[in-house]
């Protein structure tokens, strides 16, 4: 018996009876992170990491049976030992570290090992068997610093500024919205947010995160009031009418995908900024390196090709199906239909 | 290079022609001078040759990045481009730096004739202090594939407002032969007259299509009529015993037509030709199609004179004693003109003709006939009017005859370039070949933005297959597309190639049953091919 099995419900783990991350109902679901993809309704009881449940409880509800618990707490069930590490991918998230008889695997979720200054910083875990994510699992894909990119998004903010333009930003609203909102510079001018990025500032500054100031875009405003500020919103509110109202604006989108020319020219921002949540290439290759495990599973993204790469340098590689997505681009819509219906 | 690989990156992102504007004239108010000269040459497609072939960079960055070839491969397909793809794939720079362009270009130049080893080492040397944009732009400058989607008018537009010169005037100095490697900015655009060149051309006037009633254009007796000819417009000049010849396209084509070569010693004066190249043999003009054969090769061999002998056909003078005649009156440069190519006595150099005209109802039939003479219709020109720079409206008209018509299937769809993107805007069509459906041309223009929404919907609810951004759709839309030309072609499947087709309407009235055939494209084939 496999210590994490992969069925159709999800992450397994039969020893215990617990799912990691699964996505259809199950009695117990232990959450990496509260991105829809990981985190779905149904199940009977949640446990994720006490900074997650806010989020988590906002986007599905109050009602939820969940409990929070601390990075590096053990939690036993049925003999098998589960704690969470810090994944570095947003606030709360984590990885599982799951042992049982001195066998330890580890299930990533979504990780970045680069610190951005709003969520805790990722931690390589010594396991036997790490399942990873790869949704930059191609080589072309390998980040700048956030704050080289942070001074690409400063001067687009302040020259469109100087032009009398609004600077609309496209990002995910969970995540990559609070952390332009903490690491932009400041100076420069105000920063709006779009409703569904708002309601999950509130729901962060709750729970003690310190959060720039923002303002949220509601309608009948003066136009004027958004010349020279910076406003972040989903891609898919800023591909919509939505910000018909800036009149004036130039679109940027921060996404890891901005850094393929041929997705920059067929988005139609007028800037790309590549800024991702997720791991690149080199952090994925050096993640699999750090855990010393022998054996890695691959879970979304380029799953095929970054498991074949492991296996052509010498690990026991598979691709697991699950149903997590990779297109950081395009999973919004709940969001924003959260944003413009009932909150 | 990281101030021109942003420019580079926002001239690639954008379609707005101020955003484009602005950003150029940003570039060109802050660079040093010598970045300048080379921004504006590759701009104008003056690159630098190939160095070194892309497969050989390919090799080298997998080799550096320490990737399997297969890995390279995999990233290649979903980047795309291959330059960017090895861009991408090095390792991160080690070294900080910010060398300016034409120091890079210095680079590659230097590396002319050099050994294959010390090529290797240079560019991986390169790498190891550019970061990703402006490897991206090395590895084309040095593989000869730099190419940006910006028209000169908006490199002149910028550089006009950089530097307080007028338009016309940076067109001109903008226009001639001249050197990245030995110019300045100075001398390129700020200069008035910079050096004794030659073969400076003179901004072509370009024509209108006739959007009127030719009644409106006043009496017939203040306007030249002649035949439209389907060639490629070019500027002849012989000046000081030397040739050029320029295409209407700004690019010195001398040696894409060596045959004319022999005019330079026919004529003792400075004179400027404005004219029409032409396939041209027996007494006729041959088919457009195989001039474009021609032109598109790099090196013209014997056979391409054999089969594609040309002559010039002289429709205006400019420069007369080496004086610019512009200003005056047409009438008074035609006689000028008329000497001249009495003077030059070649057959490679005919005088356009004027049809001779006394109603508009006359002209009417004459344009009737333009097919007997294989012309595209007639060109009106004011007899009292200078020669302009430029589309003037006014002074010149085309008035074309109407295209040729077929009826076809839609059959492809593909995905369009540049704004569009995100529509369906290529389509490839086909017409009946017995029970089989003929796929002949691909046409993208002549839609209404309605039209092309609605059969956008219409593409995605009837795929087929798909092959990467093209679509196979069930063949139900029925077109009238409308073309120029026909002519016969061994590359297309169907045996025929059209000149200019696009969509003249969706003919939604029609079904599937009632479009042409094989044999009606023979048809016209035969007839005007």
């Amino acid at each position: 018996m496999q210590l994490i099995e992969f069925r159709e419900e999800g992450l397994f783990v039969p020893q215990a009876d617990v799912y990691i991350d699964p996505w259809k109902p199950v009695n117990k679901a232990f959450i990496t992170h509260g991105h829809s993809d990981h985190s779905r309704s149904g199940n009977k009881s949640y446990v994720c990491t006490h900074s997650a449940l806010p989020v988590i409880k906002h986007r599905l509800g109050s009602h939820i049976n969940a409990k929070g618990i601390e990075y590096g707490e053990e939690m036993s069930v049925n003999g098998v030992k589960f704690s969470f590490y810090p994944a570095g991918h947003i606030i709360g998230s984590a990885q599982i570290r799951v042992e049982y008889k001195g066998e330890v695997w580890v299930a990533s979720g979504d990780y970045k090992t680069t610190p951005d200054g709003v969520s805790e910083d990722f931690e390589p875990i010594i396991c036997n068997t790490f399942i990873t994510e790869s949704t930059f699992g191609m080589p072309v894909f390998k980040w700048k610093p956030q704050s080289v990119v942070m001074d690409e998004i400063n001067d687009w903010w302040r020259s469109n500024k100087e032009q009398g333009r609004v600077s609309v930003l496209a990002a995910y609203s969970l995540g990559k919205a609070q952390r332009i909102i903490n690491n932009v510079d400041h100076s420069i001018g105000k920063i709006f947010t779009h409703g569904a990025v708002e309601n999950v500032n509130e729901v962060i500054r709750r729970q003690g995160v310190h959060l720039h100031e923002t303002i949220r875009v509601v309608q009948g405003q003066k136009q004027s009031m958004y010349t020279g500020g910076l406003v972040i919103a989903p891609p898919s509110a800023v591909d919509s009418v939505w910000s018909n109202k800036f009149k004036d604006f130039s679109s940027g989108i921060a996404s890891g995908w901005m850094a393929v020319r041929g997705t920059r020219r067929r988005r139609s921002a007028d800037r790309g900024f590549i800024l991702s949540d997720h791991a690149d290439w080199d952090e994925l290759v050096g993640t699999v390196k750090a855990t010393e495990a022998e054996r890695i599973y691959v879970t979304h993204g380029y799953t095929d090709v970054f498991s074949k790469y492991l296996s052509s340098i010498g690990y026991y590689s598979a691709v697991v199906n699950t149903e997590y997505t990779s297109d950081e681009l395009n999973t919004v819509a709940e969001d924003v239909e959260e944003a413009n219906g009932i909150k | 290079m990281k101030r021109f690989a942003q420019l580079f990156k926002l001239l690639d992102y954008t379609t707005k022609s101020t955003a484009i504007i602005n950003a150029l004239v940003e570039y060109f108010s802050s660079t040093e001078d010598k970045d300048k000269v080379w921004a504006i040459a590759l701009f104008s497609q003056k690159r630098p040759k190939r160095i070194v072939t892309t497969a050989l960079l390919k090799e080298w960055s997998a080799d550096l990045s320490e990737l399997p070839l297969w890995l390279f491969e995999e990233s290649y397909q979903m980047v795309g481009d291959i330059n960017e793809t090895i861009s991408l794939i090095v390792p991160k720079p080690t070294k900080k730096s910010d060398n300016s362009l034409s120091y890079w270009i210095d680079v590659i130049l230097a590396l002319k004739d050099k050994e294959k080893i010390v090529i290797k080492d240079t560019v991986l040397d390169a790498w190891t202090s550019q970061d990703q944009d402006e490897r991206f732009l090395f590895n084309k400058l040095i593989t000869g594939g730099f190419k940006v989607g910006i028209s000169q008018k908006s490199i002149i537009n910028a550089l006009s407002k950089v530097s307080g010169i007028e338009q016309s005037k940076v067109t001109h100095r903008l226009m001639g032969k001249w050197d990245p490697t030995n110019i300045t900015y100075e001398e390129l655009v700020l200069m008035a007259d910079p050096t004794e060149d030659l073969s400076k051309p003179y901004p072509f006037c370009l024509v209108n299509a006739l959007d009127i009633d030719c009644d409106q254009l006043g009496s017939p007796s203040n306007w030249s009529a002649e035949r439209k000819w389907d060639g490629i417009r070019g500027q002849l000049i012989l000046r000081s015993g030397e040739y050029y010849l320029w295409s209407h396209g700004e690019e010195l084509v001398n040696d894409k037509f060596p045959e004319l070569e022999q005019l330079k010693n026919k004529i003792e004066t400075d004179i400027v030709i404005d004219g029409e190249i032409l396939p041209f043999r027996e007494g006729k003009p041959l088919n457009f199609i195989t001039l474009q054969t021609r032109i598109r090769r790099k090196n013209v061999t014997k056979k391409h004179l054999l089969d594609t002998p040309i002559i010039i056909v002289a429709f205006d003078l400019l420069e007369y004693g080496g004086e610019d005649i512009r200003e005056k009156p047409l009438i008074e440069r035609k006689i000028l003109l008329q000497e001249v190519v009495k003077e030059i006595d070649s057959d490679r150099l005919l005088l356009s003709e004027e049809i001779p005209f006394e109603t508009w109802e006359e002209l009417a039939n004459e344009r009737e006939r333009s097919r007997e003479f294989y012309s595209e219709g007639i060109i009106l020109k004011h007899l009292y009017s200078p020669y302009k720079a430029g589309l003037i409206k006014g002074d010149w008209r085309k008035w074309q005859i109407d295209p040729l018509t077929i009826n076809a299937v839609m059959i492809y769809a593909q995905r369009g370039n540049g704004r569009n993107t995100k529509l369906y805007t290529e389509f490839t069509f086909a017409v009946k070949d017995g029970e089989r459906l003929m796929p002949f041309t691909k046409a993208s223009y002549g839609l209404k933005e309605e039209e092309l929404k609605e059969i956008n919907e219409w593409v995605k609810k009837n795929t087929l297959e798909r092959f990467g951004p093209v679509r196979s759709v069930n063949p139900e839309l029925v077109f009238e597309l409308a073309f120029e030309g026909i002519a016969k072609s061994a590359r297309h499947k169907s045996g025929v190639t059209l000149r200019l087709p696009r969509i003249k309407q969706w003919r939604k009235d029609k079904p599937k049953s009632e479009i042409n055939s094989l044999e009606d494209l023979n048809v016209l084939l035969n007839e005007f091919g």
